[in-house]
């Protein structure tokens, strides 16, 4: 981008000049042309002139409160060509963005580093706290500080933490619990909104508190507007607390859904408000456009799910844009039902629940790991942003605080809440089988958290029609203080005290999978037998529609038919490879280790050529993948470790080599034994052990009585010269040519690979030309390795018992 | 069931026996009829008659798991040829949901009992452990819903489970001590995790018999 200068020297008092001053670029190419040739021409600021011959020129149209000085027209000495200029005004706007949302970040990154503080409060008071003080700072400073804008709340800030809570979405909890959660969020939040508009009025009429003006209507819309649990607050107080996930989908489930209610009646009694008489008519229609706005967002939410899912069907030459799809694919469906005021966090949750099982299913690991790691990083800025910006808008905005109005304000929302509570709960019990105890209760109720949203919307009245807006803000913050500073920072205890279930850190096991599969299927058939048509025998039936038809559309290829526990199985195969891999493979070796392995489950085990479960051409080939980058990884370190020892003479490299790979190999062997459980295909051919001789100079002899046991090798990938030898290849084939020790000798299971055809591939895995379909798939039969204290890194690929 | 007035006195038995309402009962007993053909007992070949039934993968066993003498708490072992009403509701037992008042030894009970009918339903042979085959043909017959699918992949599936539930069970293993099967505590111990008083149940509530049979 070229600027230029403005230089009077030629010029003289020509016309009203531009306001703008540019370094003089043009110089550069055109070097003998002194800057008495810059010209500027035009006499409107902005405009683009074309350049004199020679002359490469541009004019950006700057705003004029560029900070280079403007040009008098008069003749001016020669500007020094300034190497350094300033000009903010220019990136003004993405410079500000950003650096709020680098304060959003260190923030963030600040608490961890104290842990003391963010054990007590909770982060977002922390944040709101931090809000407030920059926007004291930058009062203080003279600045007006900004107020969270409405638009910008809804249309990027909350979108985010929304799909991350709908695509992460339990949905077996969910769905069990859904009955319960309409109820909450349905009547629930009607219940608080007329209690609390009601009241309010009520409040309002008694004189002398000079509140006689707020009619019922607008109370009504203030009600409506604070009523709506916040499903931003609710995530990140809950969040940390780790409650079970029965009360957890009930809290979050309830805010999630409890947005149509909100939506219509925020727009219902807006609209009323300018109608001067309400008749039974505009109720029915109210009562229509709320099904209406839900059950709307939702189809658009299945619209938009269905056609992600379609579309990744096709990506799999093009892997890396799978993760944008899924994320355009819902924002479409959010701005979409917002459109027509439909309920957009509805659509949103809907799209994500819908497209993720088919979306799964055809993206590469990648691609979900990708996916996962944005959602949780975009809603987690967001939701820090969201609350600095809460801080920051108390400080700016006006109020207008009236004490009778807050206090009672504050008072009618818990009391309608914990009443709500109550009385929805002794209703709900007599359906469930798992009943809601006063404990669950009390968390259910203390859980009703108030949150940006109600600010927002609160933020969008008209002016013109609501003048007593300022008032309403006051409150709304105030209540919204009182629950996230309060609720917030005393639900931890709580939770303690009262003893409530925690969450359980199962480890998903395939067991479980079977037994769940088991019971779902066992359920079914009694209900079938009793001839009740029930839960599962709609879940049943479901079920097998979408087996045979929804799947066969959306997902590509042979996954279409994979049963889901098939498919559970080799997630979880995949996650242990990678899991395996990560920790090192040649590091630690995890605590609890075990040693489990095919022998002692069954002793008869022959070295029978068994093929494990079909893994399709692709999976085999990720996890092959996988495997192999991360053991090259440790190859090269190991490699280049080597490089910078002296080693005078190669063949002592090579043994130095040797000696460290043995090592390696006994702690690896340790492990891998424990997983590896593929039987072997047949014994010593005569090209692998040629391969192997040659290649290594320090080969062994195969043990004389390994015919009857199946023996575990690697073989490299060609005789070449020991540099070129896959490390992790040796290590391999070490393991079967030390000097036999103890352990080994007892090594049930060990396995076979034959040799990959093409030299240079360093491939340890690639099947060779085999001669026997046997030996074609090396797959580990990764079993659990017992209890390890690690936290589950999110939901699984696939939801359960889907 | 003999006379209107007995059978409310037999209702009210049962009721005691097996913890139904006498309403519930009434219900199953009309569907009873309707699947035996009003007859008094049910062999396996009524259970054919049911048509939603036939898509269940583990069919079989269910049938088989209603004529198991160890779930109708007789003494002796093997199958039943038939079964009568009352053994029908005692099999139906299983499936109740827990009640609120029940105390902490009686759900144990109430957990235990489940679960020793879902143990039965994997040990076929009645050898008292789900021995690795056993497990192996649950797995197959879970999945027999795909015929396209190699036996291998079932077989290698339950090996790694069988495999997971030994570790959970006996922990650290030498390599030449061999697991024999899942006993029913280690049964027990496997489902731990898992709330199985609230997920096995079938609500009785309302139990129109809607579904006919051919």
């Amino acid at each position: 981008m070229t600027r230029l200068g403005k230089a009077g020297a030629g010029l003289g008092g020509a016309g009203p000049f531009l306001p703008l001053s540019v370094p003089l670029a043009a110089l550069a190419p055109c070097g003998s042309l002194g800057p008495a040739t810059a010209v500027v021409r035009g006499n409107e600021p902005g405009d683009f002139t074309s350049a004199p011959p020679g002359i490469s020129e541009e004019i950006h149209p700057l705003s004029k409160h560029s900070s280079n000085h403007t040009g008098n027209g008069h003749s001016k000495p020669e500007k020094a060509f300034p190497v350094l200029g300033i000009d903010y005004t220019r990136i003004r706007i993405p410079f500000e963005i950003s650096l709020w949302i680098l304060l959003a970040c260190l923030m963030k990154l600040g608490f961890h580093v104290i842990p003391s503080v963010s054990n007590i409060v909770p982060e977002s008071c922390l944040l709101i706290v931090v809000g407030l003080l920059v926007g004291g700072l930058i009062k203080g400073v003279g600045e007006s500080p900004p107020i969270l804008n409405s638009e910008i709340f809804f249309l990027f800030l909350l979108p985010p933490i929304i799909l991350d809570a709908g695509y992460f979405l339990p949905l077996r909890q969910f769905t069990e619990n859904l009955g319960t959660i309409l109820i909450f969020a349905v009547v629930g939040t009607l219940w608080n909104a007329f209690f609390l508009g009601g009241l309010m009025y009520a409040v309002c009429q008694i004189g002398g508190t000079g509140l006689n003006h707020i009619g019922l209507l607008a109370n009504l819309l203030f009600g409506s507007i604070i009523s709506a649990v916040d499903p931003v607050a609710v995530l990140a107080v809950f969040e940390e607390i780790h409650i079970n996930e029965l009360l957890h989908i009930l809290v979050f489930g309830e805010s999630l859904l409890n947005d149509a209610v909100t939506v219509v009646l925020y727009h219902l009694f807006e609209e009323f408000a300018n109608i001067k008489q309400v008749t039974i008519i505009h109720i029915l229609l109210g009562f229509i456009s709320f099904f209406v706005v839900s059950l709307g967002g939702v189809f658009i939410g299945i619209i938009y799910g269905i056609v992600a899912a379609f579309t990744s069907r096709f990506t799999s030459h093009i892997r890396v844009i799978e993760p944008l799809f899924v994320f355009l694919y819902s924002y479409m469906a959010y701005l979409s039902a917002e459109l027509f005021h439909l309920s957009g966090i509805m659509a949103l949750i809907a799209a994500g629940v819908v497209m993720r099982p088919y979306v799964e299913a055809n993206i590469s690991h990648k691609s979900h790991t990708t996916i996962k790691y944005f959602l949780k990083m975009w809603s987690s800025v967001s939701e820090t942003l969201i609350f600095i910006f809460l801080g920051v808008s108390t400080v700016a905005g006006k109020h207008y605080w009236n004490w009778t109005f807050v206090i009672s304000t504050l008072l009618f929302c818990l009391i309608a809440r914990v009443l709500g509570v109550l009385g929805l709960t002794w209703f709900i019990n007599k359906f469930r089988i798992v009943k809601l105890t006063p404990k669950d209760q009390f968390i259910i109720a203390y859980g009703g958290l108030r949150g940006a949203i109600a600010f927002s919307l609160c933020y969008l009245l008209d002016y013109s029609h609501f003048n007593m807006r300022d008032m309403f803000l006051t409150a709304i913050i105030t209540v919204i203080f009182f629950t996230v500073f309060v609720q917030g920072m005393t639900i931890r205890p709580l939770v303690d005290l009262l003893a409530v279930k925690k969450k359980q850190e199962t480890k998903r096991s395939i067991n479980e999978e079977i037994h769940t599969q088991f019971l779902d299927h066992l359920l079914t058939g009694i209900e079938d037998i009793c001839g009740h048509y029930g839960h599962h025998h709609w879940k049943d039936k479901l079920n097998r529609f979408n087996k045979k038809y929804v799947k066969k559309c959306l997902i590509a290829g042979e996954r279409s038919k994979e049963p889901q526990l098939i498919a559970f199985y080799h997630k979880m195969e995949m996650k242990q490879a990678i899991e395996l891999v990560e920790s090192g493979g040649i590091g630690k070796i995890p605590s609890a280790v075990s040693t489990v392995s095919m022998q002692n489950i069954h002793p008869k085990t022959l070295p029978v050529e068994r093929i494990l479960p079909a893994l399709s051409k692709d999976k085999e080939e990720e996890i092959r993948k996988i495997l192999r980058n991360n053991l090259q990884k440790t190859r090269q370190r190991l490699r280049s470790y080597n490089r910078h020892t002296l080693v005078a003479d190669p063949y002592e490299e090579a043994w130095n080599q040797m000696l460290l790979r043995r090592q390696k190999v006994r702690q690896l062997e340790k492990k891998m034994n424990n997983y590896l459980t593929v039987p072997a295909h047949k014994v010593d051919s005569p090209t692998m052990s040629r391969a192997r001789i040659g290649s290594d100079p320090l080969a062994y002899e195969p043990k004389p009585d390994s015919e009857n046991l199946p023996i575990i090798t690697i073989d490299p990938a060609s005789p070449q010269s020991p540099e070129s030898v896959d490390l992790v290849n040796e290590e391999m084939k070490g393991m079967s040519r030390l000097p036999p020790s103890p352990e080994e000798d007892e090594e049930g299971l060990v396995m076979r690979v034959k040799e990959p055809s093409s030299p240079g591939t360093d491939d340890v895995f690639t099947p060779g030309t085999s001669d026997s379909p046997s030996n074609q798939r090396m797959l580990r039969c990764l079993s659990d390795p017992g209890p390890q204290p690690e936290p589950e890194e999110g939901e699984p690929f696939i939801p359960k018992g889907q | 069931m003999g006379s209107s007035h007995s059978m409310s006195e037999e209702i009210q038995e049962l009721a005691e026996k097996t913890g139904f309402t006498s309403e519930q009962i009434e219900h199953l007993h009309r569907r009873f009829k309707q699947l035996s053909g009003d007859q008094p007992t049910i062999r396996k070949e009524h259970f054919d008659n049911i048509p939603d039934l036939e898509f269940n993968p583990i069919r079989s066993k269910i049938v088989h798991a209603f004529f198991d003498k160890r779930n109708l708490r007789q003494e002796s072992d093997g199958l039943a040829d038939e079964i009568n009403f009352e053994d029908f509701l005692t099999i139906m037992s299983y499936f109740r949901p827990i009640e609120m008042n029940m105390d902490e030894e009686r759900l144990d009970h109430f957990r235990k009992e489940k679960l020793k009918f879902l143990f039965h339903m994997y040990d076929s042979d009645h050898d008292g452990k789900i021995t690795l085959q056993e497990y192996r043909n649950v797995v197959e017959e879970l999945l027999s819903g795909n015929p396209h699918l190699e036996k291998e992949s079932a077989r290698s599936i339950a090996d790694g489970a069988m495999m997971e539930a030994a570790s959970i069970c006996v922990g650290q293993m030498e390599p030449d001590q061999v697991y024999e099967g899942i006993t029913f505590e280690d049964f027990l111990k496997m489902w731990q995790g898992i709330d199985i008083e609230t997920k096995m149940h079938v609500r009785f509530l309302n139990m129109e018999t809607i579904a006919q049979c051919h």
